[in-house]
């Protein structure tokens, strides 16, 4: 049973400073100076460490990239070796787990953890992503504006969902929050700052964005093994995909990767990357076969994986609705509208 | 108060973290192919250590990386474990560099296994293209090692040339046993005059010499083109898709569900195979 409290938001800095001190580190939205990625993208934000609340982007639709490197980062080095001769020493490296509050996440990046440790923990666990979410907490934010590229109600999210976040807070006006909190996480932050969260009576309903839903993701689900033969529906999708990855690499389940040693002459590590199943080279084999040589197999792996084999096989859809696949693609291929298109078709 | 096992820690270890093997033996089966013998450093994992037929590992030259091959030795034989590897790429180059005395690392076993307790009683078809013949070593030493379990042992392995079937010494042991029947065959052309094998495609040969599909169990691995003109001939023959396995070499990463690589269809060939019946393949996408 969640408890409901309000936090107003002069007193962010006050929070923030009883985290620091209590060993939190803090990541939220900034907003970032303007680049060549302006070009492409109506604002910059991004995830970064901050100390106070100044810097923070409140009023963000999304960032560019996925928070999901706070878990599961885009590099990562598992062991270090000394190689001398026939001699070879290899150690581990711990995974770095600081304790560490995600602020201001929306609603569909909150959600996306649930697919992320899913595949991270479905068999064996892993022992680089475990630590970092257990020292995770989540103070999700409350969506008041979407995009065009917003789908999060049609795979069962919403700019006001709280699975995910420890806290979630709801922009009541333009100086108070609405916190819910929702888990122990949620409470020992409290804790920290209890006079901070003041009671909350008869507060109005918070003016959440407006996301219509697109299609049923449970429905689609359903049908997709039935479209999976028609090669020309693949086809025509993705006569516009170049194989760049760049879905793969904002998107903020996407959880496929590469291991790779780097070495110099006496040393080296080996480290894990993100990888994308849109790469010609990622199921490539040694003798040369590729058992999806074409880049429509390749978009049909990434439709059907999402949103077929991972709801069969982990109990989670692949898919959060942020629409950051849409967003940065630099053909402009719109995955909500591909999606939303297999849906409608008859099965 | 609960004892809450560490994440992503099964037995003490971080499973990404290899075993270190030396190198106790090096056979050049063929060119390009060479098998290792290779023996845990630590006793106490080695005789921790254990496995079944079917199952995989990844073996790495550090500072190259990690390359999947299937375990070649029988768990039949115990202290060591042996892989046999065609040089490709960058890791299996460097560990073709490597030598007797060398240490690389190991991590496994994983995957599923061939179901050989189950197939007790019956007939045994082992069908073998190229450098497909290692997977099913294993289970060829595993169920010889248990010979009384089987009824007849039949298998057809060929290559391109003579000079490419590997395992030599041992092809001419199954050859002398009496309790072995054995066909080897090289590609059309890849004969030499001393050659007293078969001449002809694996499909070919199959389809001379196989025994009745009744109480069979054929085991094929081989190239995506011998599989796929072997499969009808098997049919033909009566075999039923239940009655075929086979192991699939889908690249992989990370052996454990989890970097996505093998992926196909709802199945993680690391996690749910290598080992599938054909009647299981029918089921998935042809992506593999």
């Amino acid at each position: 049973m969640s408890e409901t409290r309000i936090l107003q938001k002069a007193s962010l800095d006050g929070l923030f400073a009883k985290l620091t001190a209590a060993g939190r580190r803090i990541v939220a939205p900034v907003r970032q100076s303007a680049t060549a990625l302006e070009q492409c993208h109506a604002e910059r934000v991004e995830f970064e460490e901050v100390t106070t609340a100044q810097k923070i982007a409140a009023d963000y639709i999304q960032t560019i990239r996925p928070p999901k490197g706070a878990l599961f980062p885009r590099y990562e080095q598992m062991l270090r070796f000394k190689i001398g001769g026939k001699e070879v020493q290899a150690e581990e490296i711990k995974p770095e787990a600081k304790p560490t509050v995600l602020f201001g996440l929306h609603p569909c990046d909150a959600a996306s953890f649930a697919t992320l440790k899913a595949v991270f923990t479905w068999d064996s666990g892993d022992a680089y992503f475990e630590p970092k979410l257990a020292h995770t907490t989540v103070i999700g934010l409350s969506c008041t504006k979407g995009d065009a590229y917003c789908f999060c109600t049609s795979v069962g999210g919403g700019p006001g969902d709280t699975r995910g976040s420890d806290i979630l807070l709801t922009p009541l006006d333009a100086t108070k929050y609405l916190a819910e909190i929702l888990t122990d996480k949620g409470k020992a932050v409290v804790a920290l700052a209890p006079e901070l969260f003041t009671p909350a009576n008869g507060q109005a309903a918070p003016a959440l964005a407006k996301i219509a839903p697109r299609f049923a993701a449970d429905k689609l689900s359903a049908k997709l093994p039935a479209l999976f033969p028609k090669g020309e529906i693949w086809l025509e999708q993705s006569l516009r995909c170049i194989g760049c990855g760049a879905c793969a690499y904002v998107c903020p389940t996407c959880s496929c990767f590469d291991i790779q040693d780097e070495r110099q002459r006496y040393s080296g590590v080996r480290l894990r990357c993100w990888d994308s199943c849109g790469f010609g080279l990622f199921t490539l084999h040694a003798s040369g076969h590729n058992p999806r040589p074409k880049q429509s197999e390749r978009w049909r792996q990434r439709v059907m994986h999402k949103f077929s084999y991972q709801p069969e096989r982990l109990g989670v859809l692949g898919c959060v609705g942020c629409g950051r696949c849409s967003r940065s693609c630099p053909t402009d291929m719109n995955l909500a509208q591909h999606v939303q298109s297999l849906a409608e078709m008859p099965a | 108060m609960t004892t809450v096992a560490t994440p992503g820690v099964s037995g003490g270890r971080n499973l990404y973290v290899p075993y270190r093997m030396r190198i106790a033996k090096v056979t050049d089966e063929a060119p390009g192919v060479r098998t290792f013998r290779l023996e845990f450093i630590d006793e106490e994992e080695g005789r921790r250590f254990s496995f079944k037929a079917g199952q995989f590992g990844e073996y790495s030259v550090y500072g190259e990386g990690e390359s999947t091959f299937c375990i070649a030795s029988s768990p039949t034989r115990k202290g060591y474990i042996e892989c046999t590897f065609r040089q490709a790429g960058r890791v299996t180059s460097a560990l073709a560099d490597r030598d007797e005395g060398d240490i690389i690392g190991f991590r496994g076993p994983y995957g599923n296994t061939f179901p050989i307790e189950q197939w007790e009683g019956q007939k045994l078809l082992f069908i073998a293209g190229g450098i497909a013949l290692p997977p099913m070593r294993c289970v060829i030493w595993n169920c010889l090692d248990l010979r009384d379990k089987y009824g007849d042992v039949t298998i057809i392995y060929g290559a391109r040339t003579v000079a490419d079937l590997v395992y030599k010494h041992e092809l001419a042991e199954w050859g002398t046993r009496s309790d072995v029947k054995l066909f080897t065959t090289v590609d059309p052309g890849g004969q030499t005059p001393e050659w007293k094998g078969r001449v002809g495609f694996v499909p070919t040969i199959l389809e001379q010499v196989a025994p009745a599909a009744k109480d069979t169990i054929a085991i094929v691995c081989g190239p995506p083109i011998m599989i796929k003109l072997t499969m009808p001939v098997l049919a033909k023959l009566g075999f039923t898709p239940e009655q075929i396995y086979t192991t699939l070499e889908n690249r992989m990463k990370c052996g454990v569900g989890k970097c996505g690589r093998c992926n196909v269809g709802k199945v993680y060939v690391c996690k749910d195979g290598p080992v599938f019946t054909l009647a299981q393949l029918n089921q998935l996408p042809p992506e593999y």
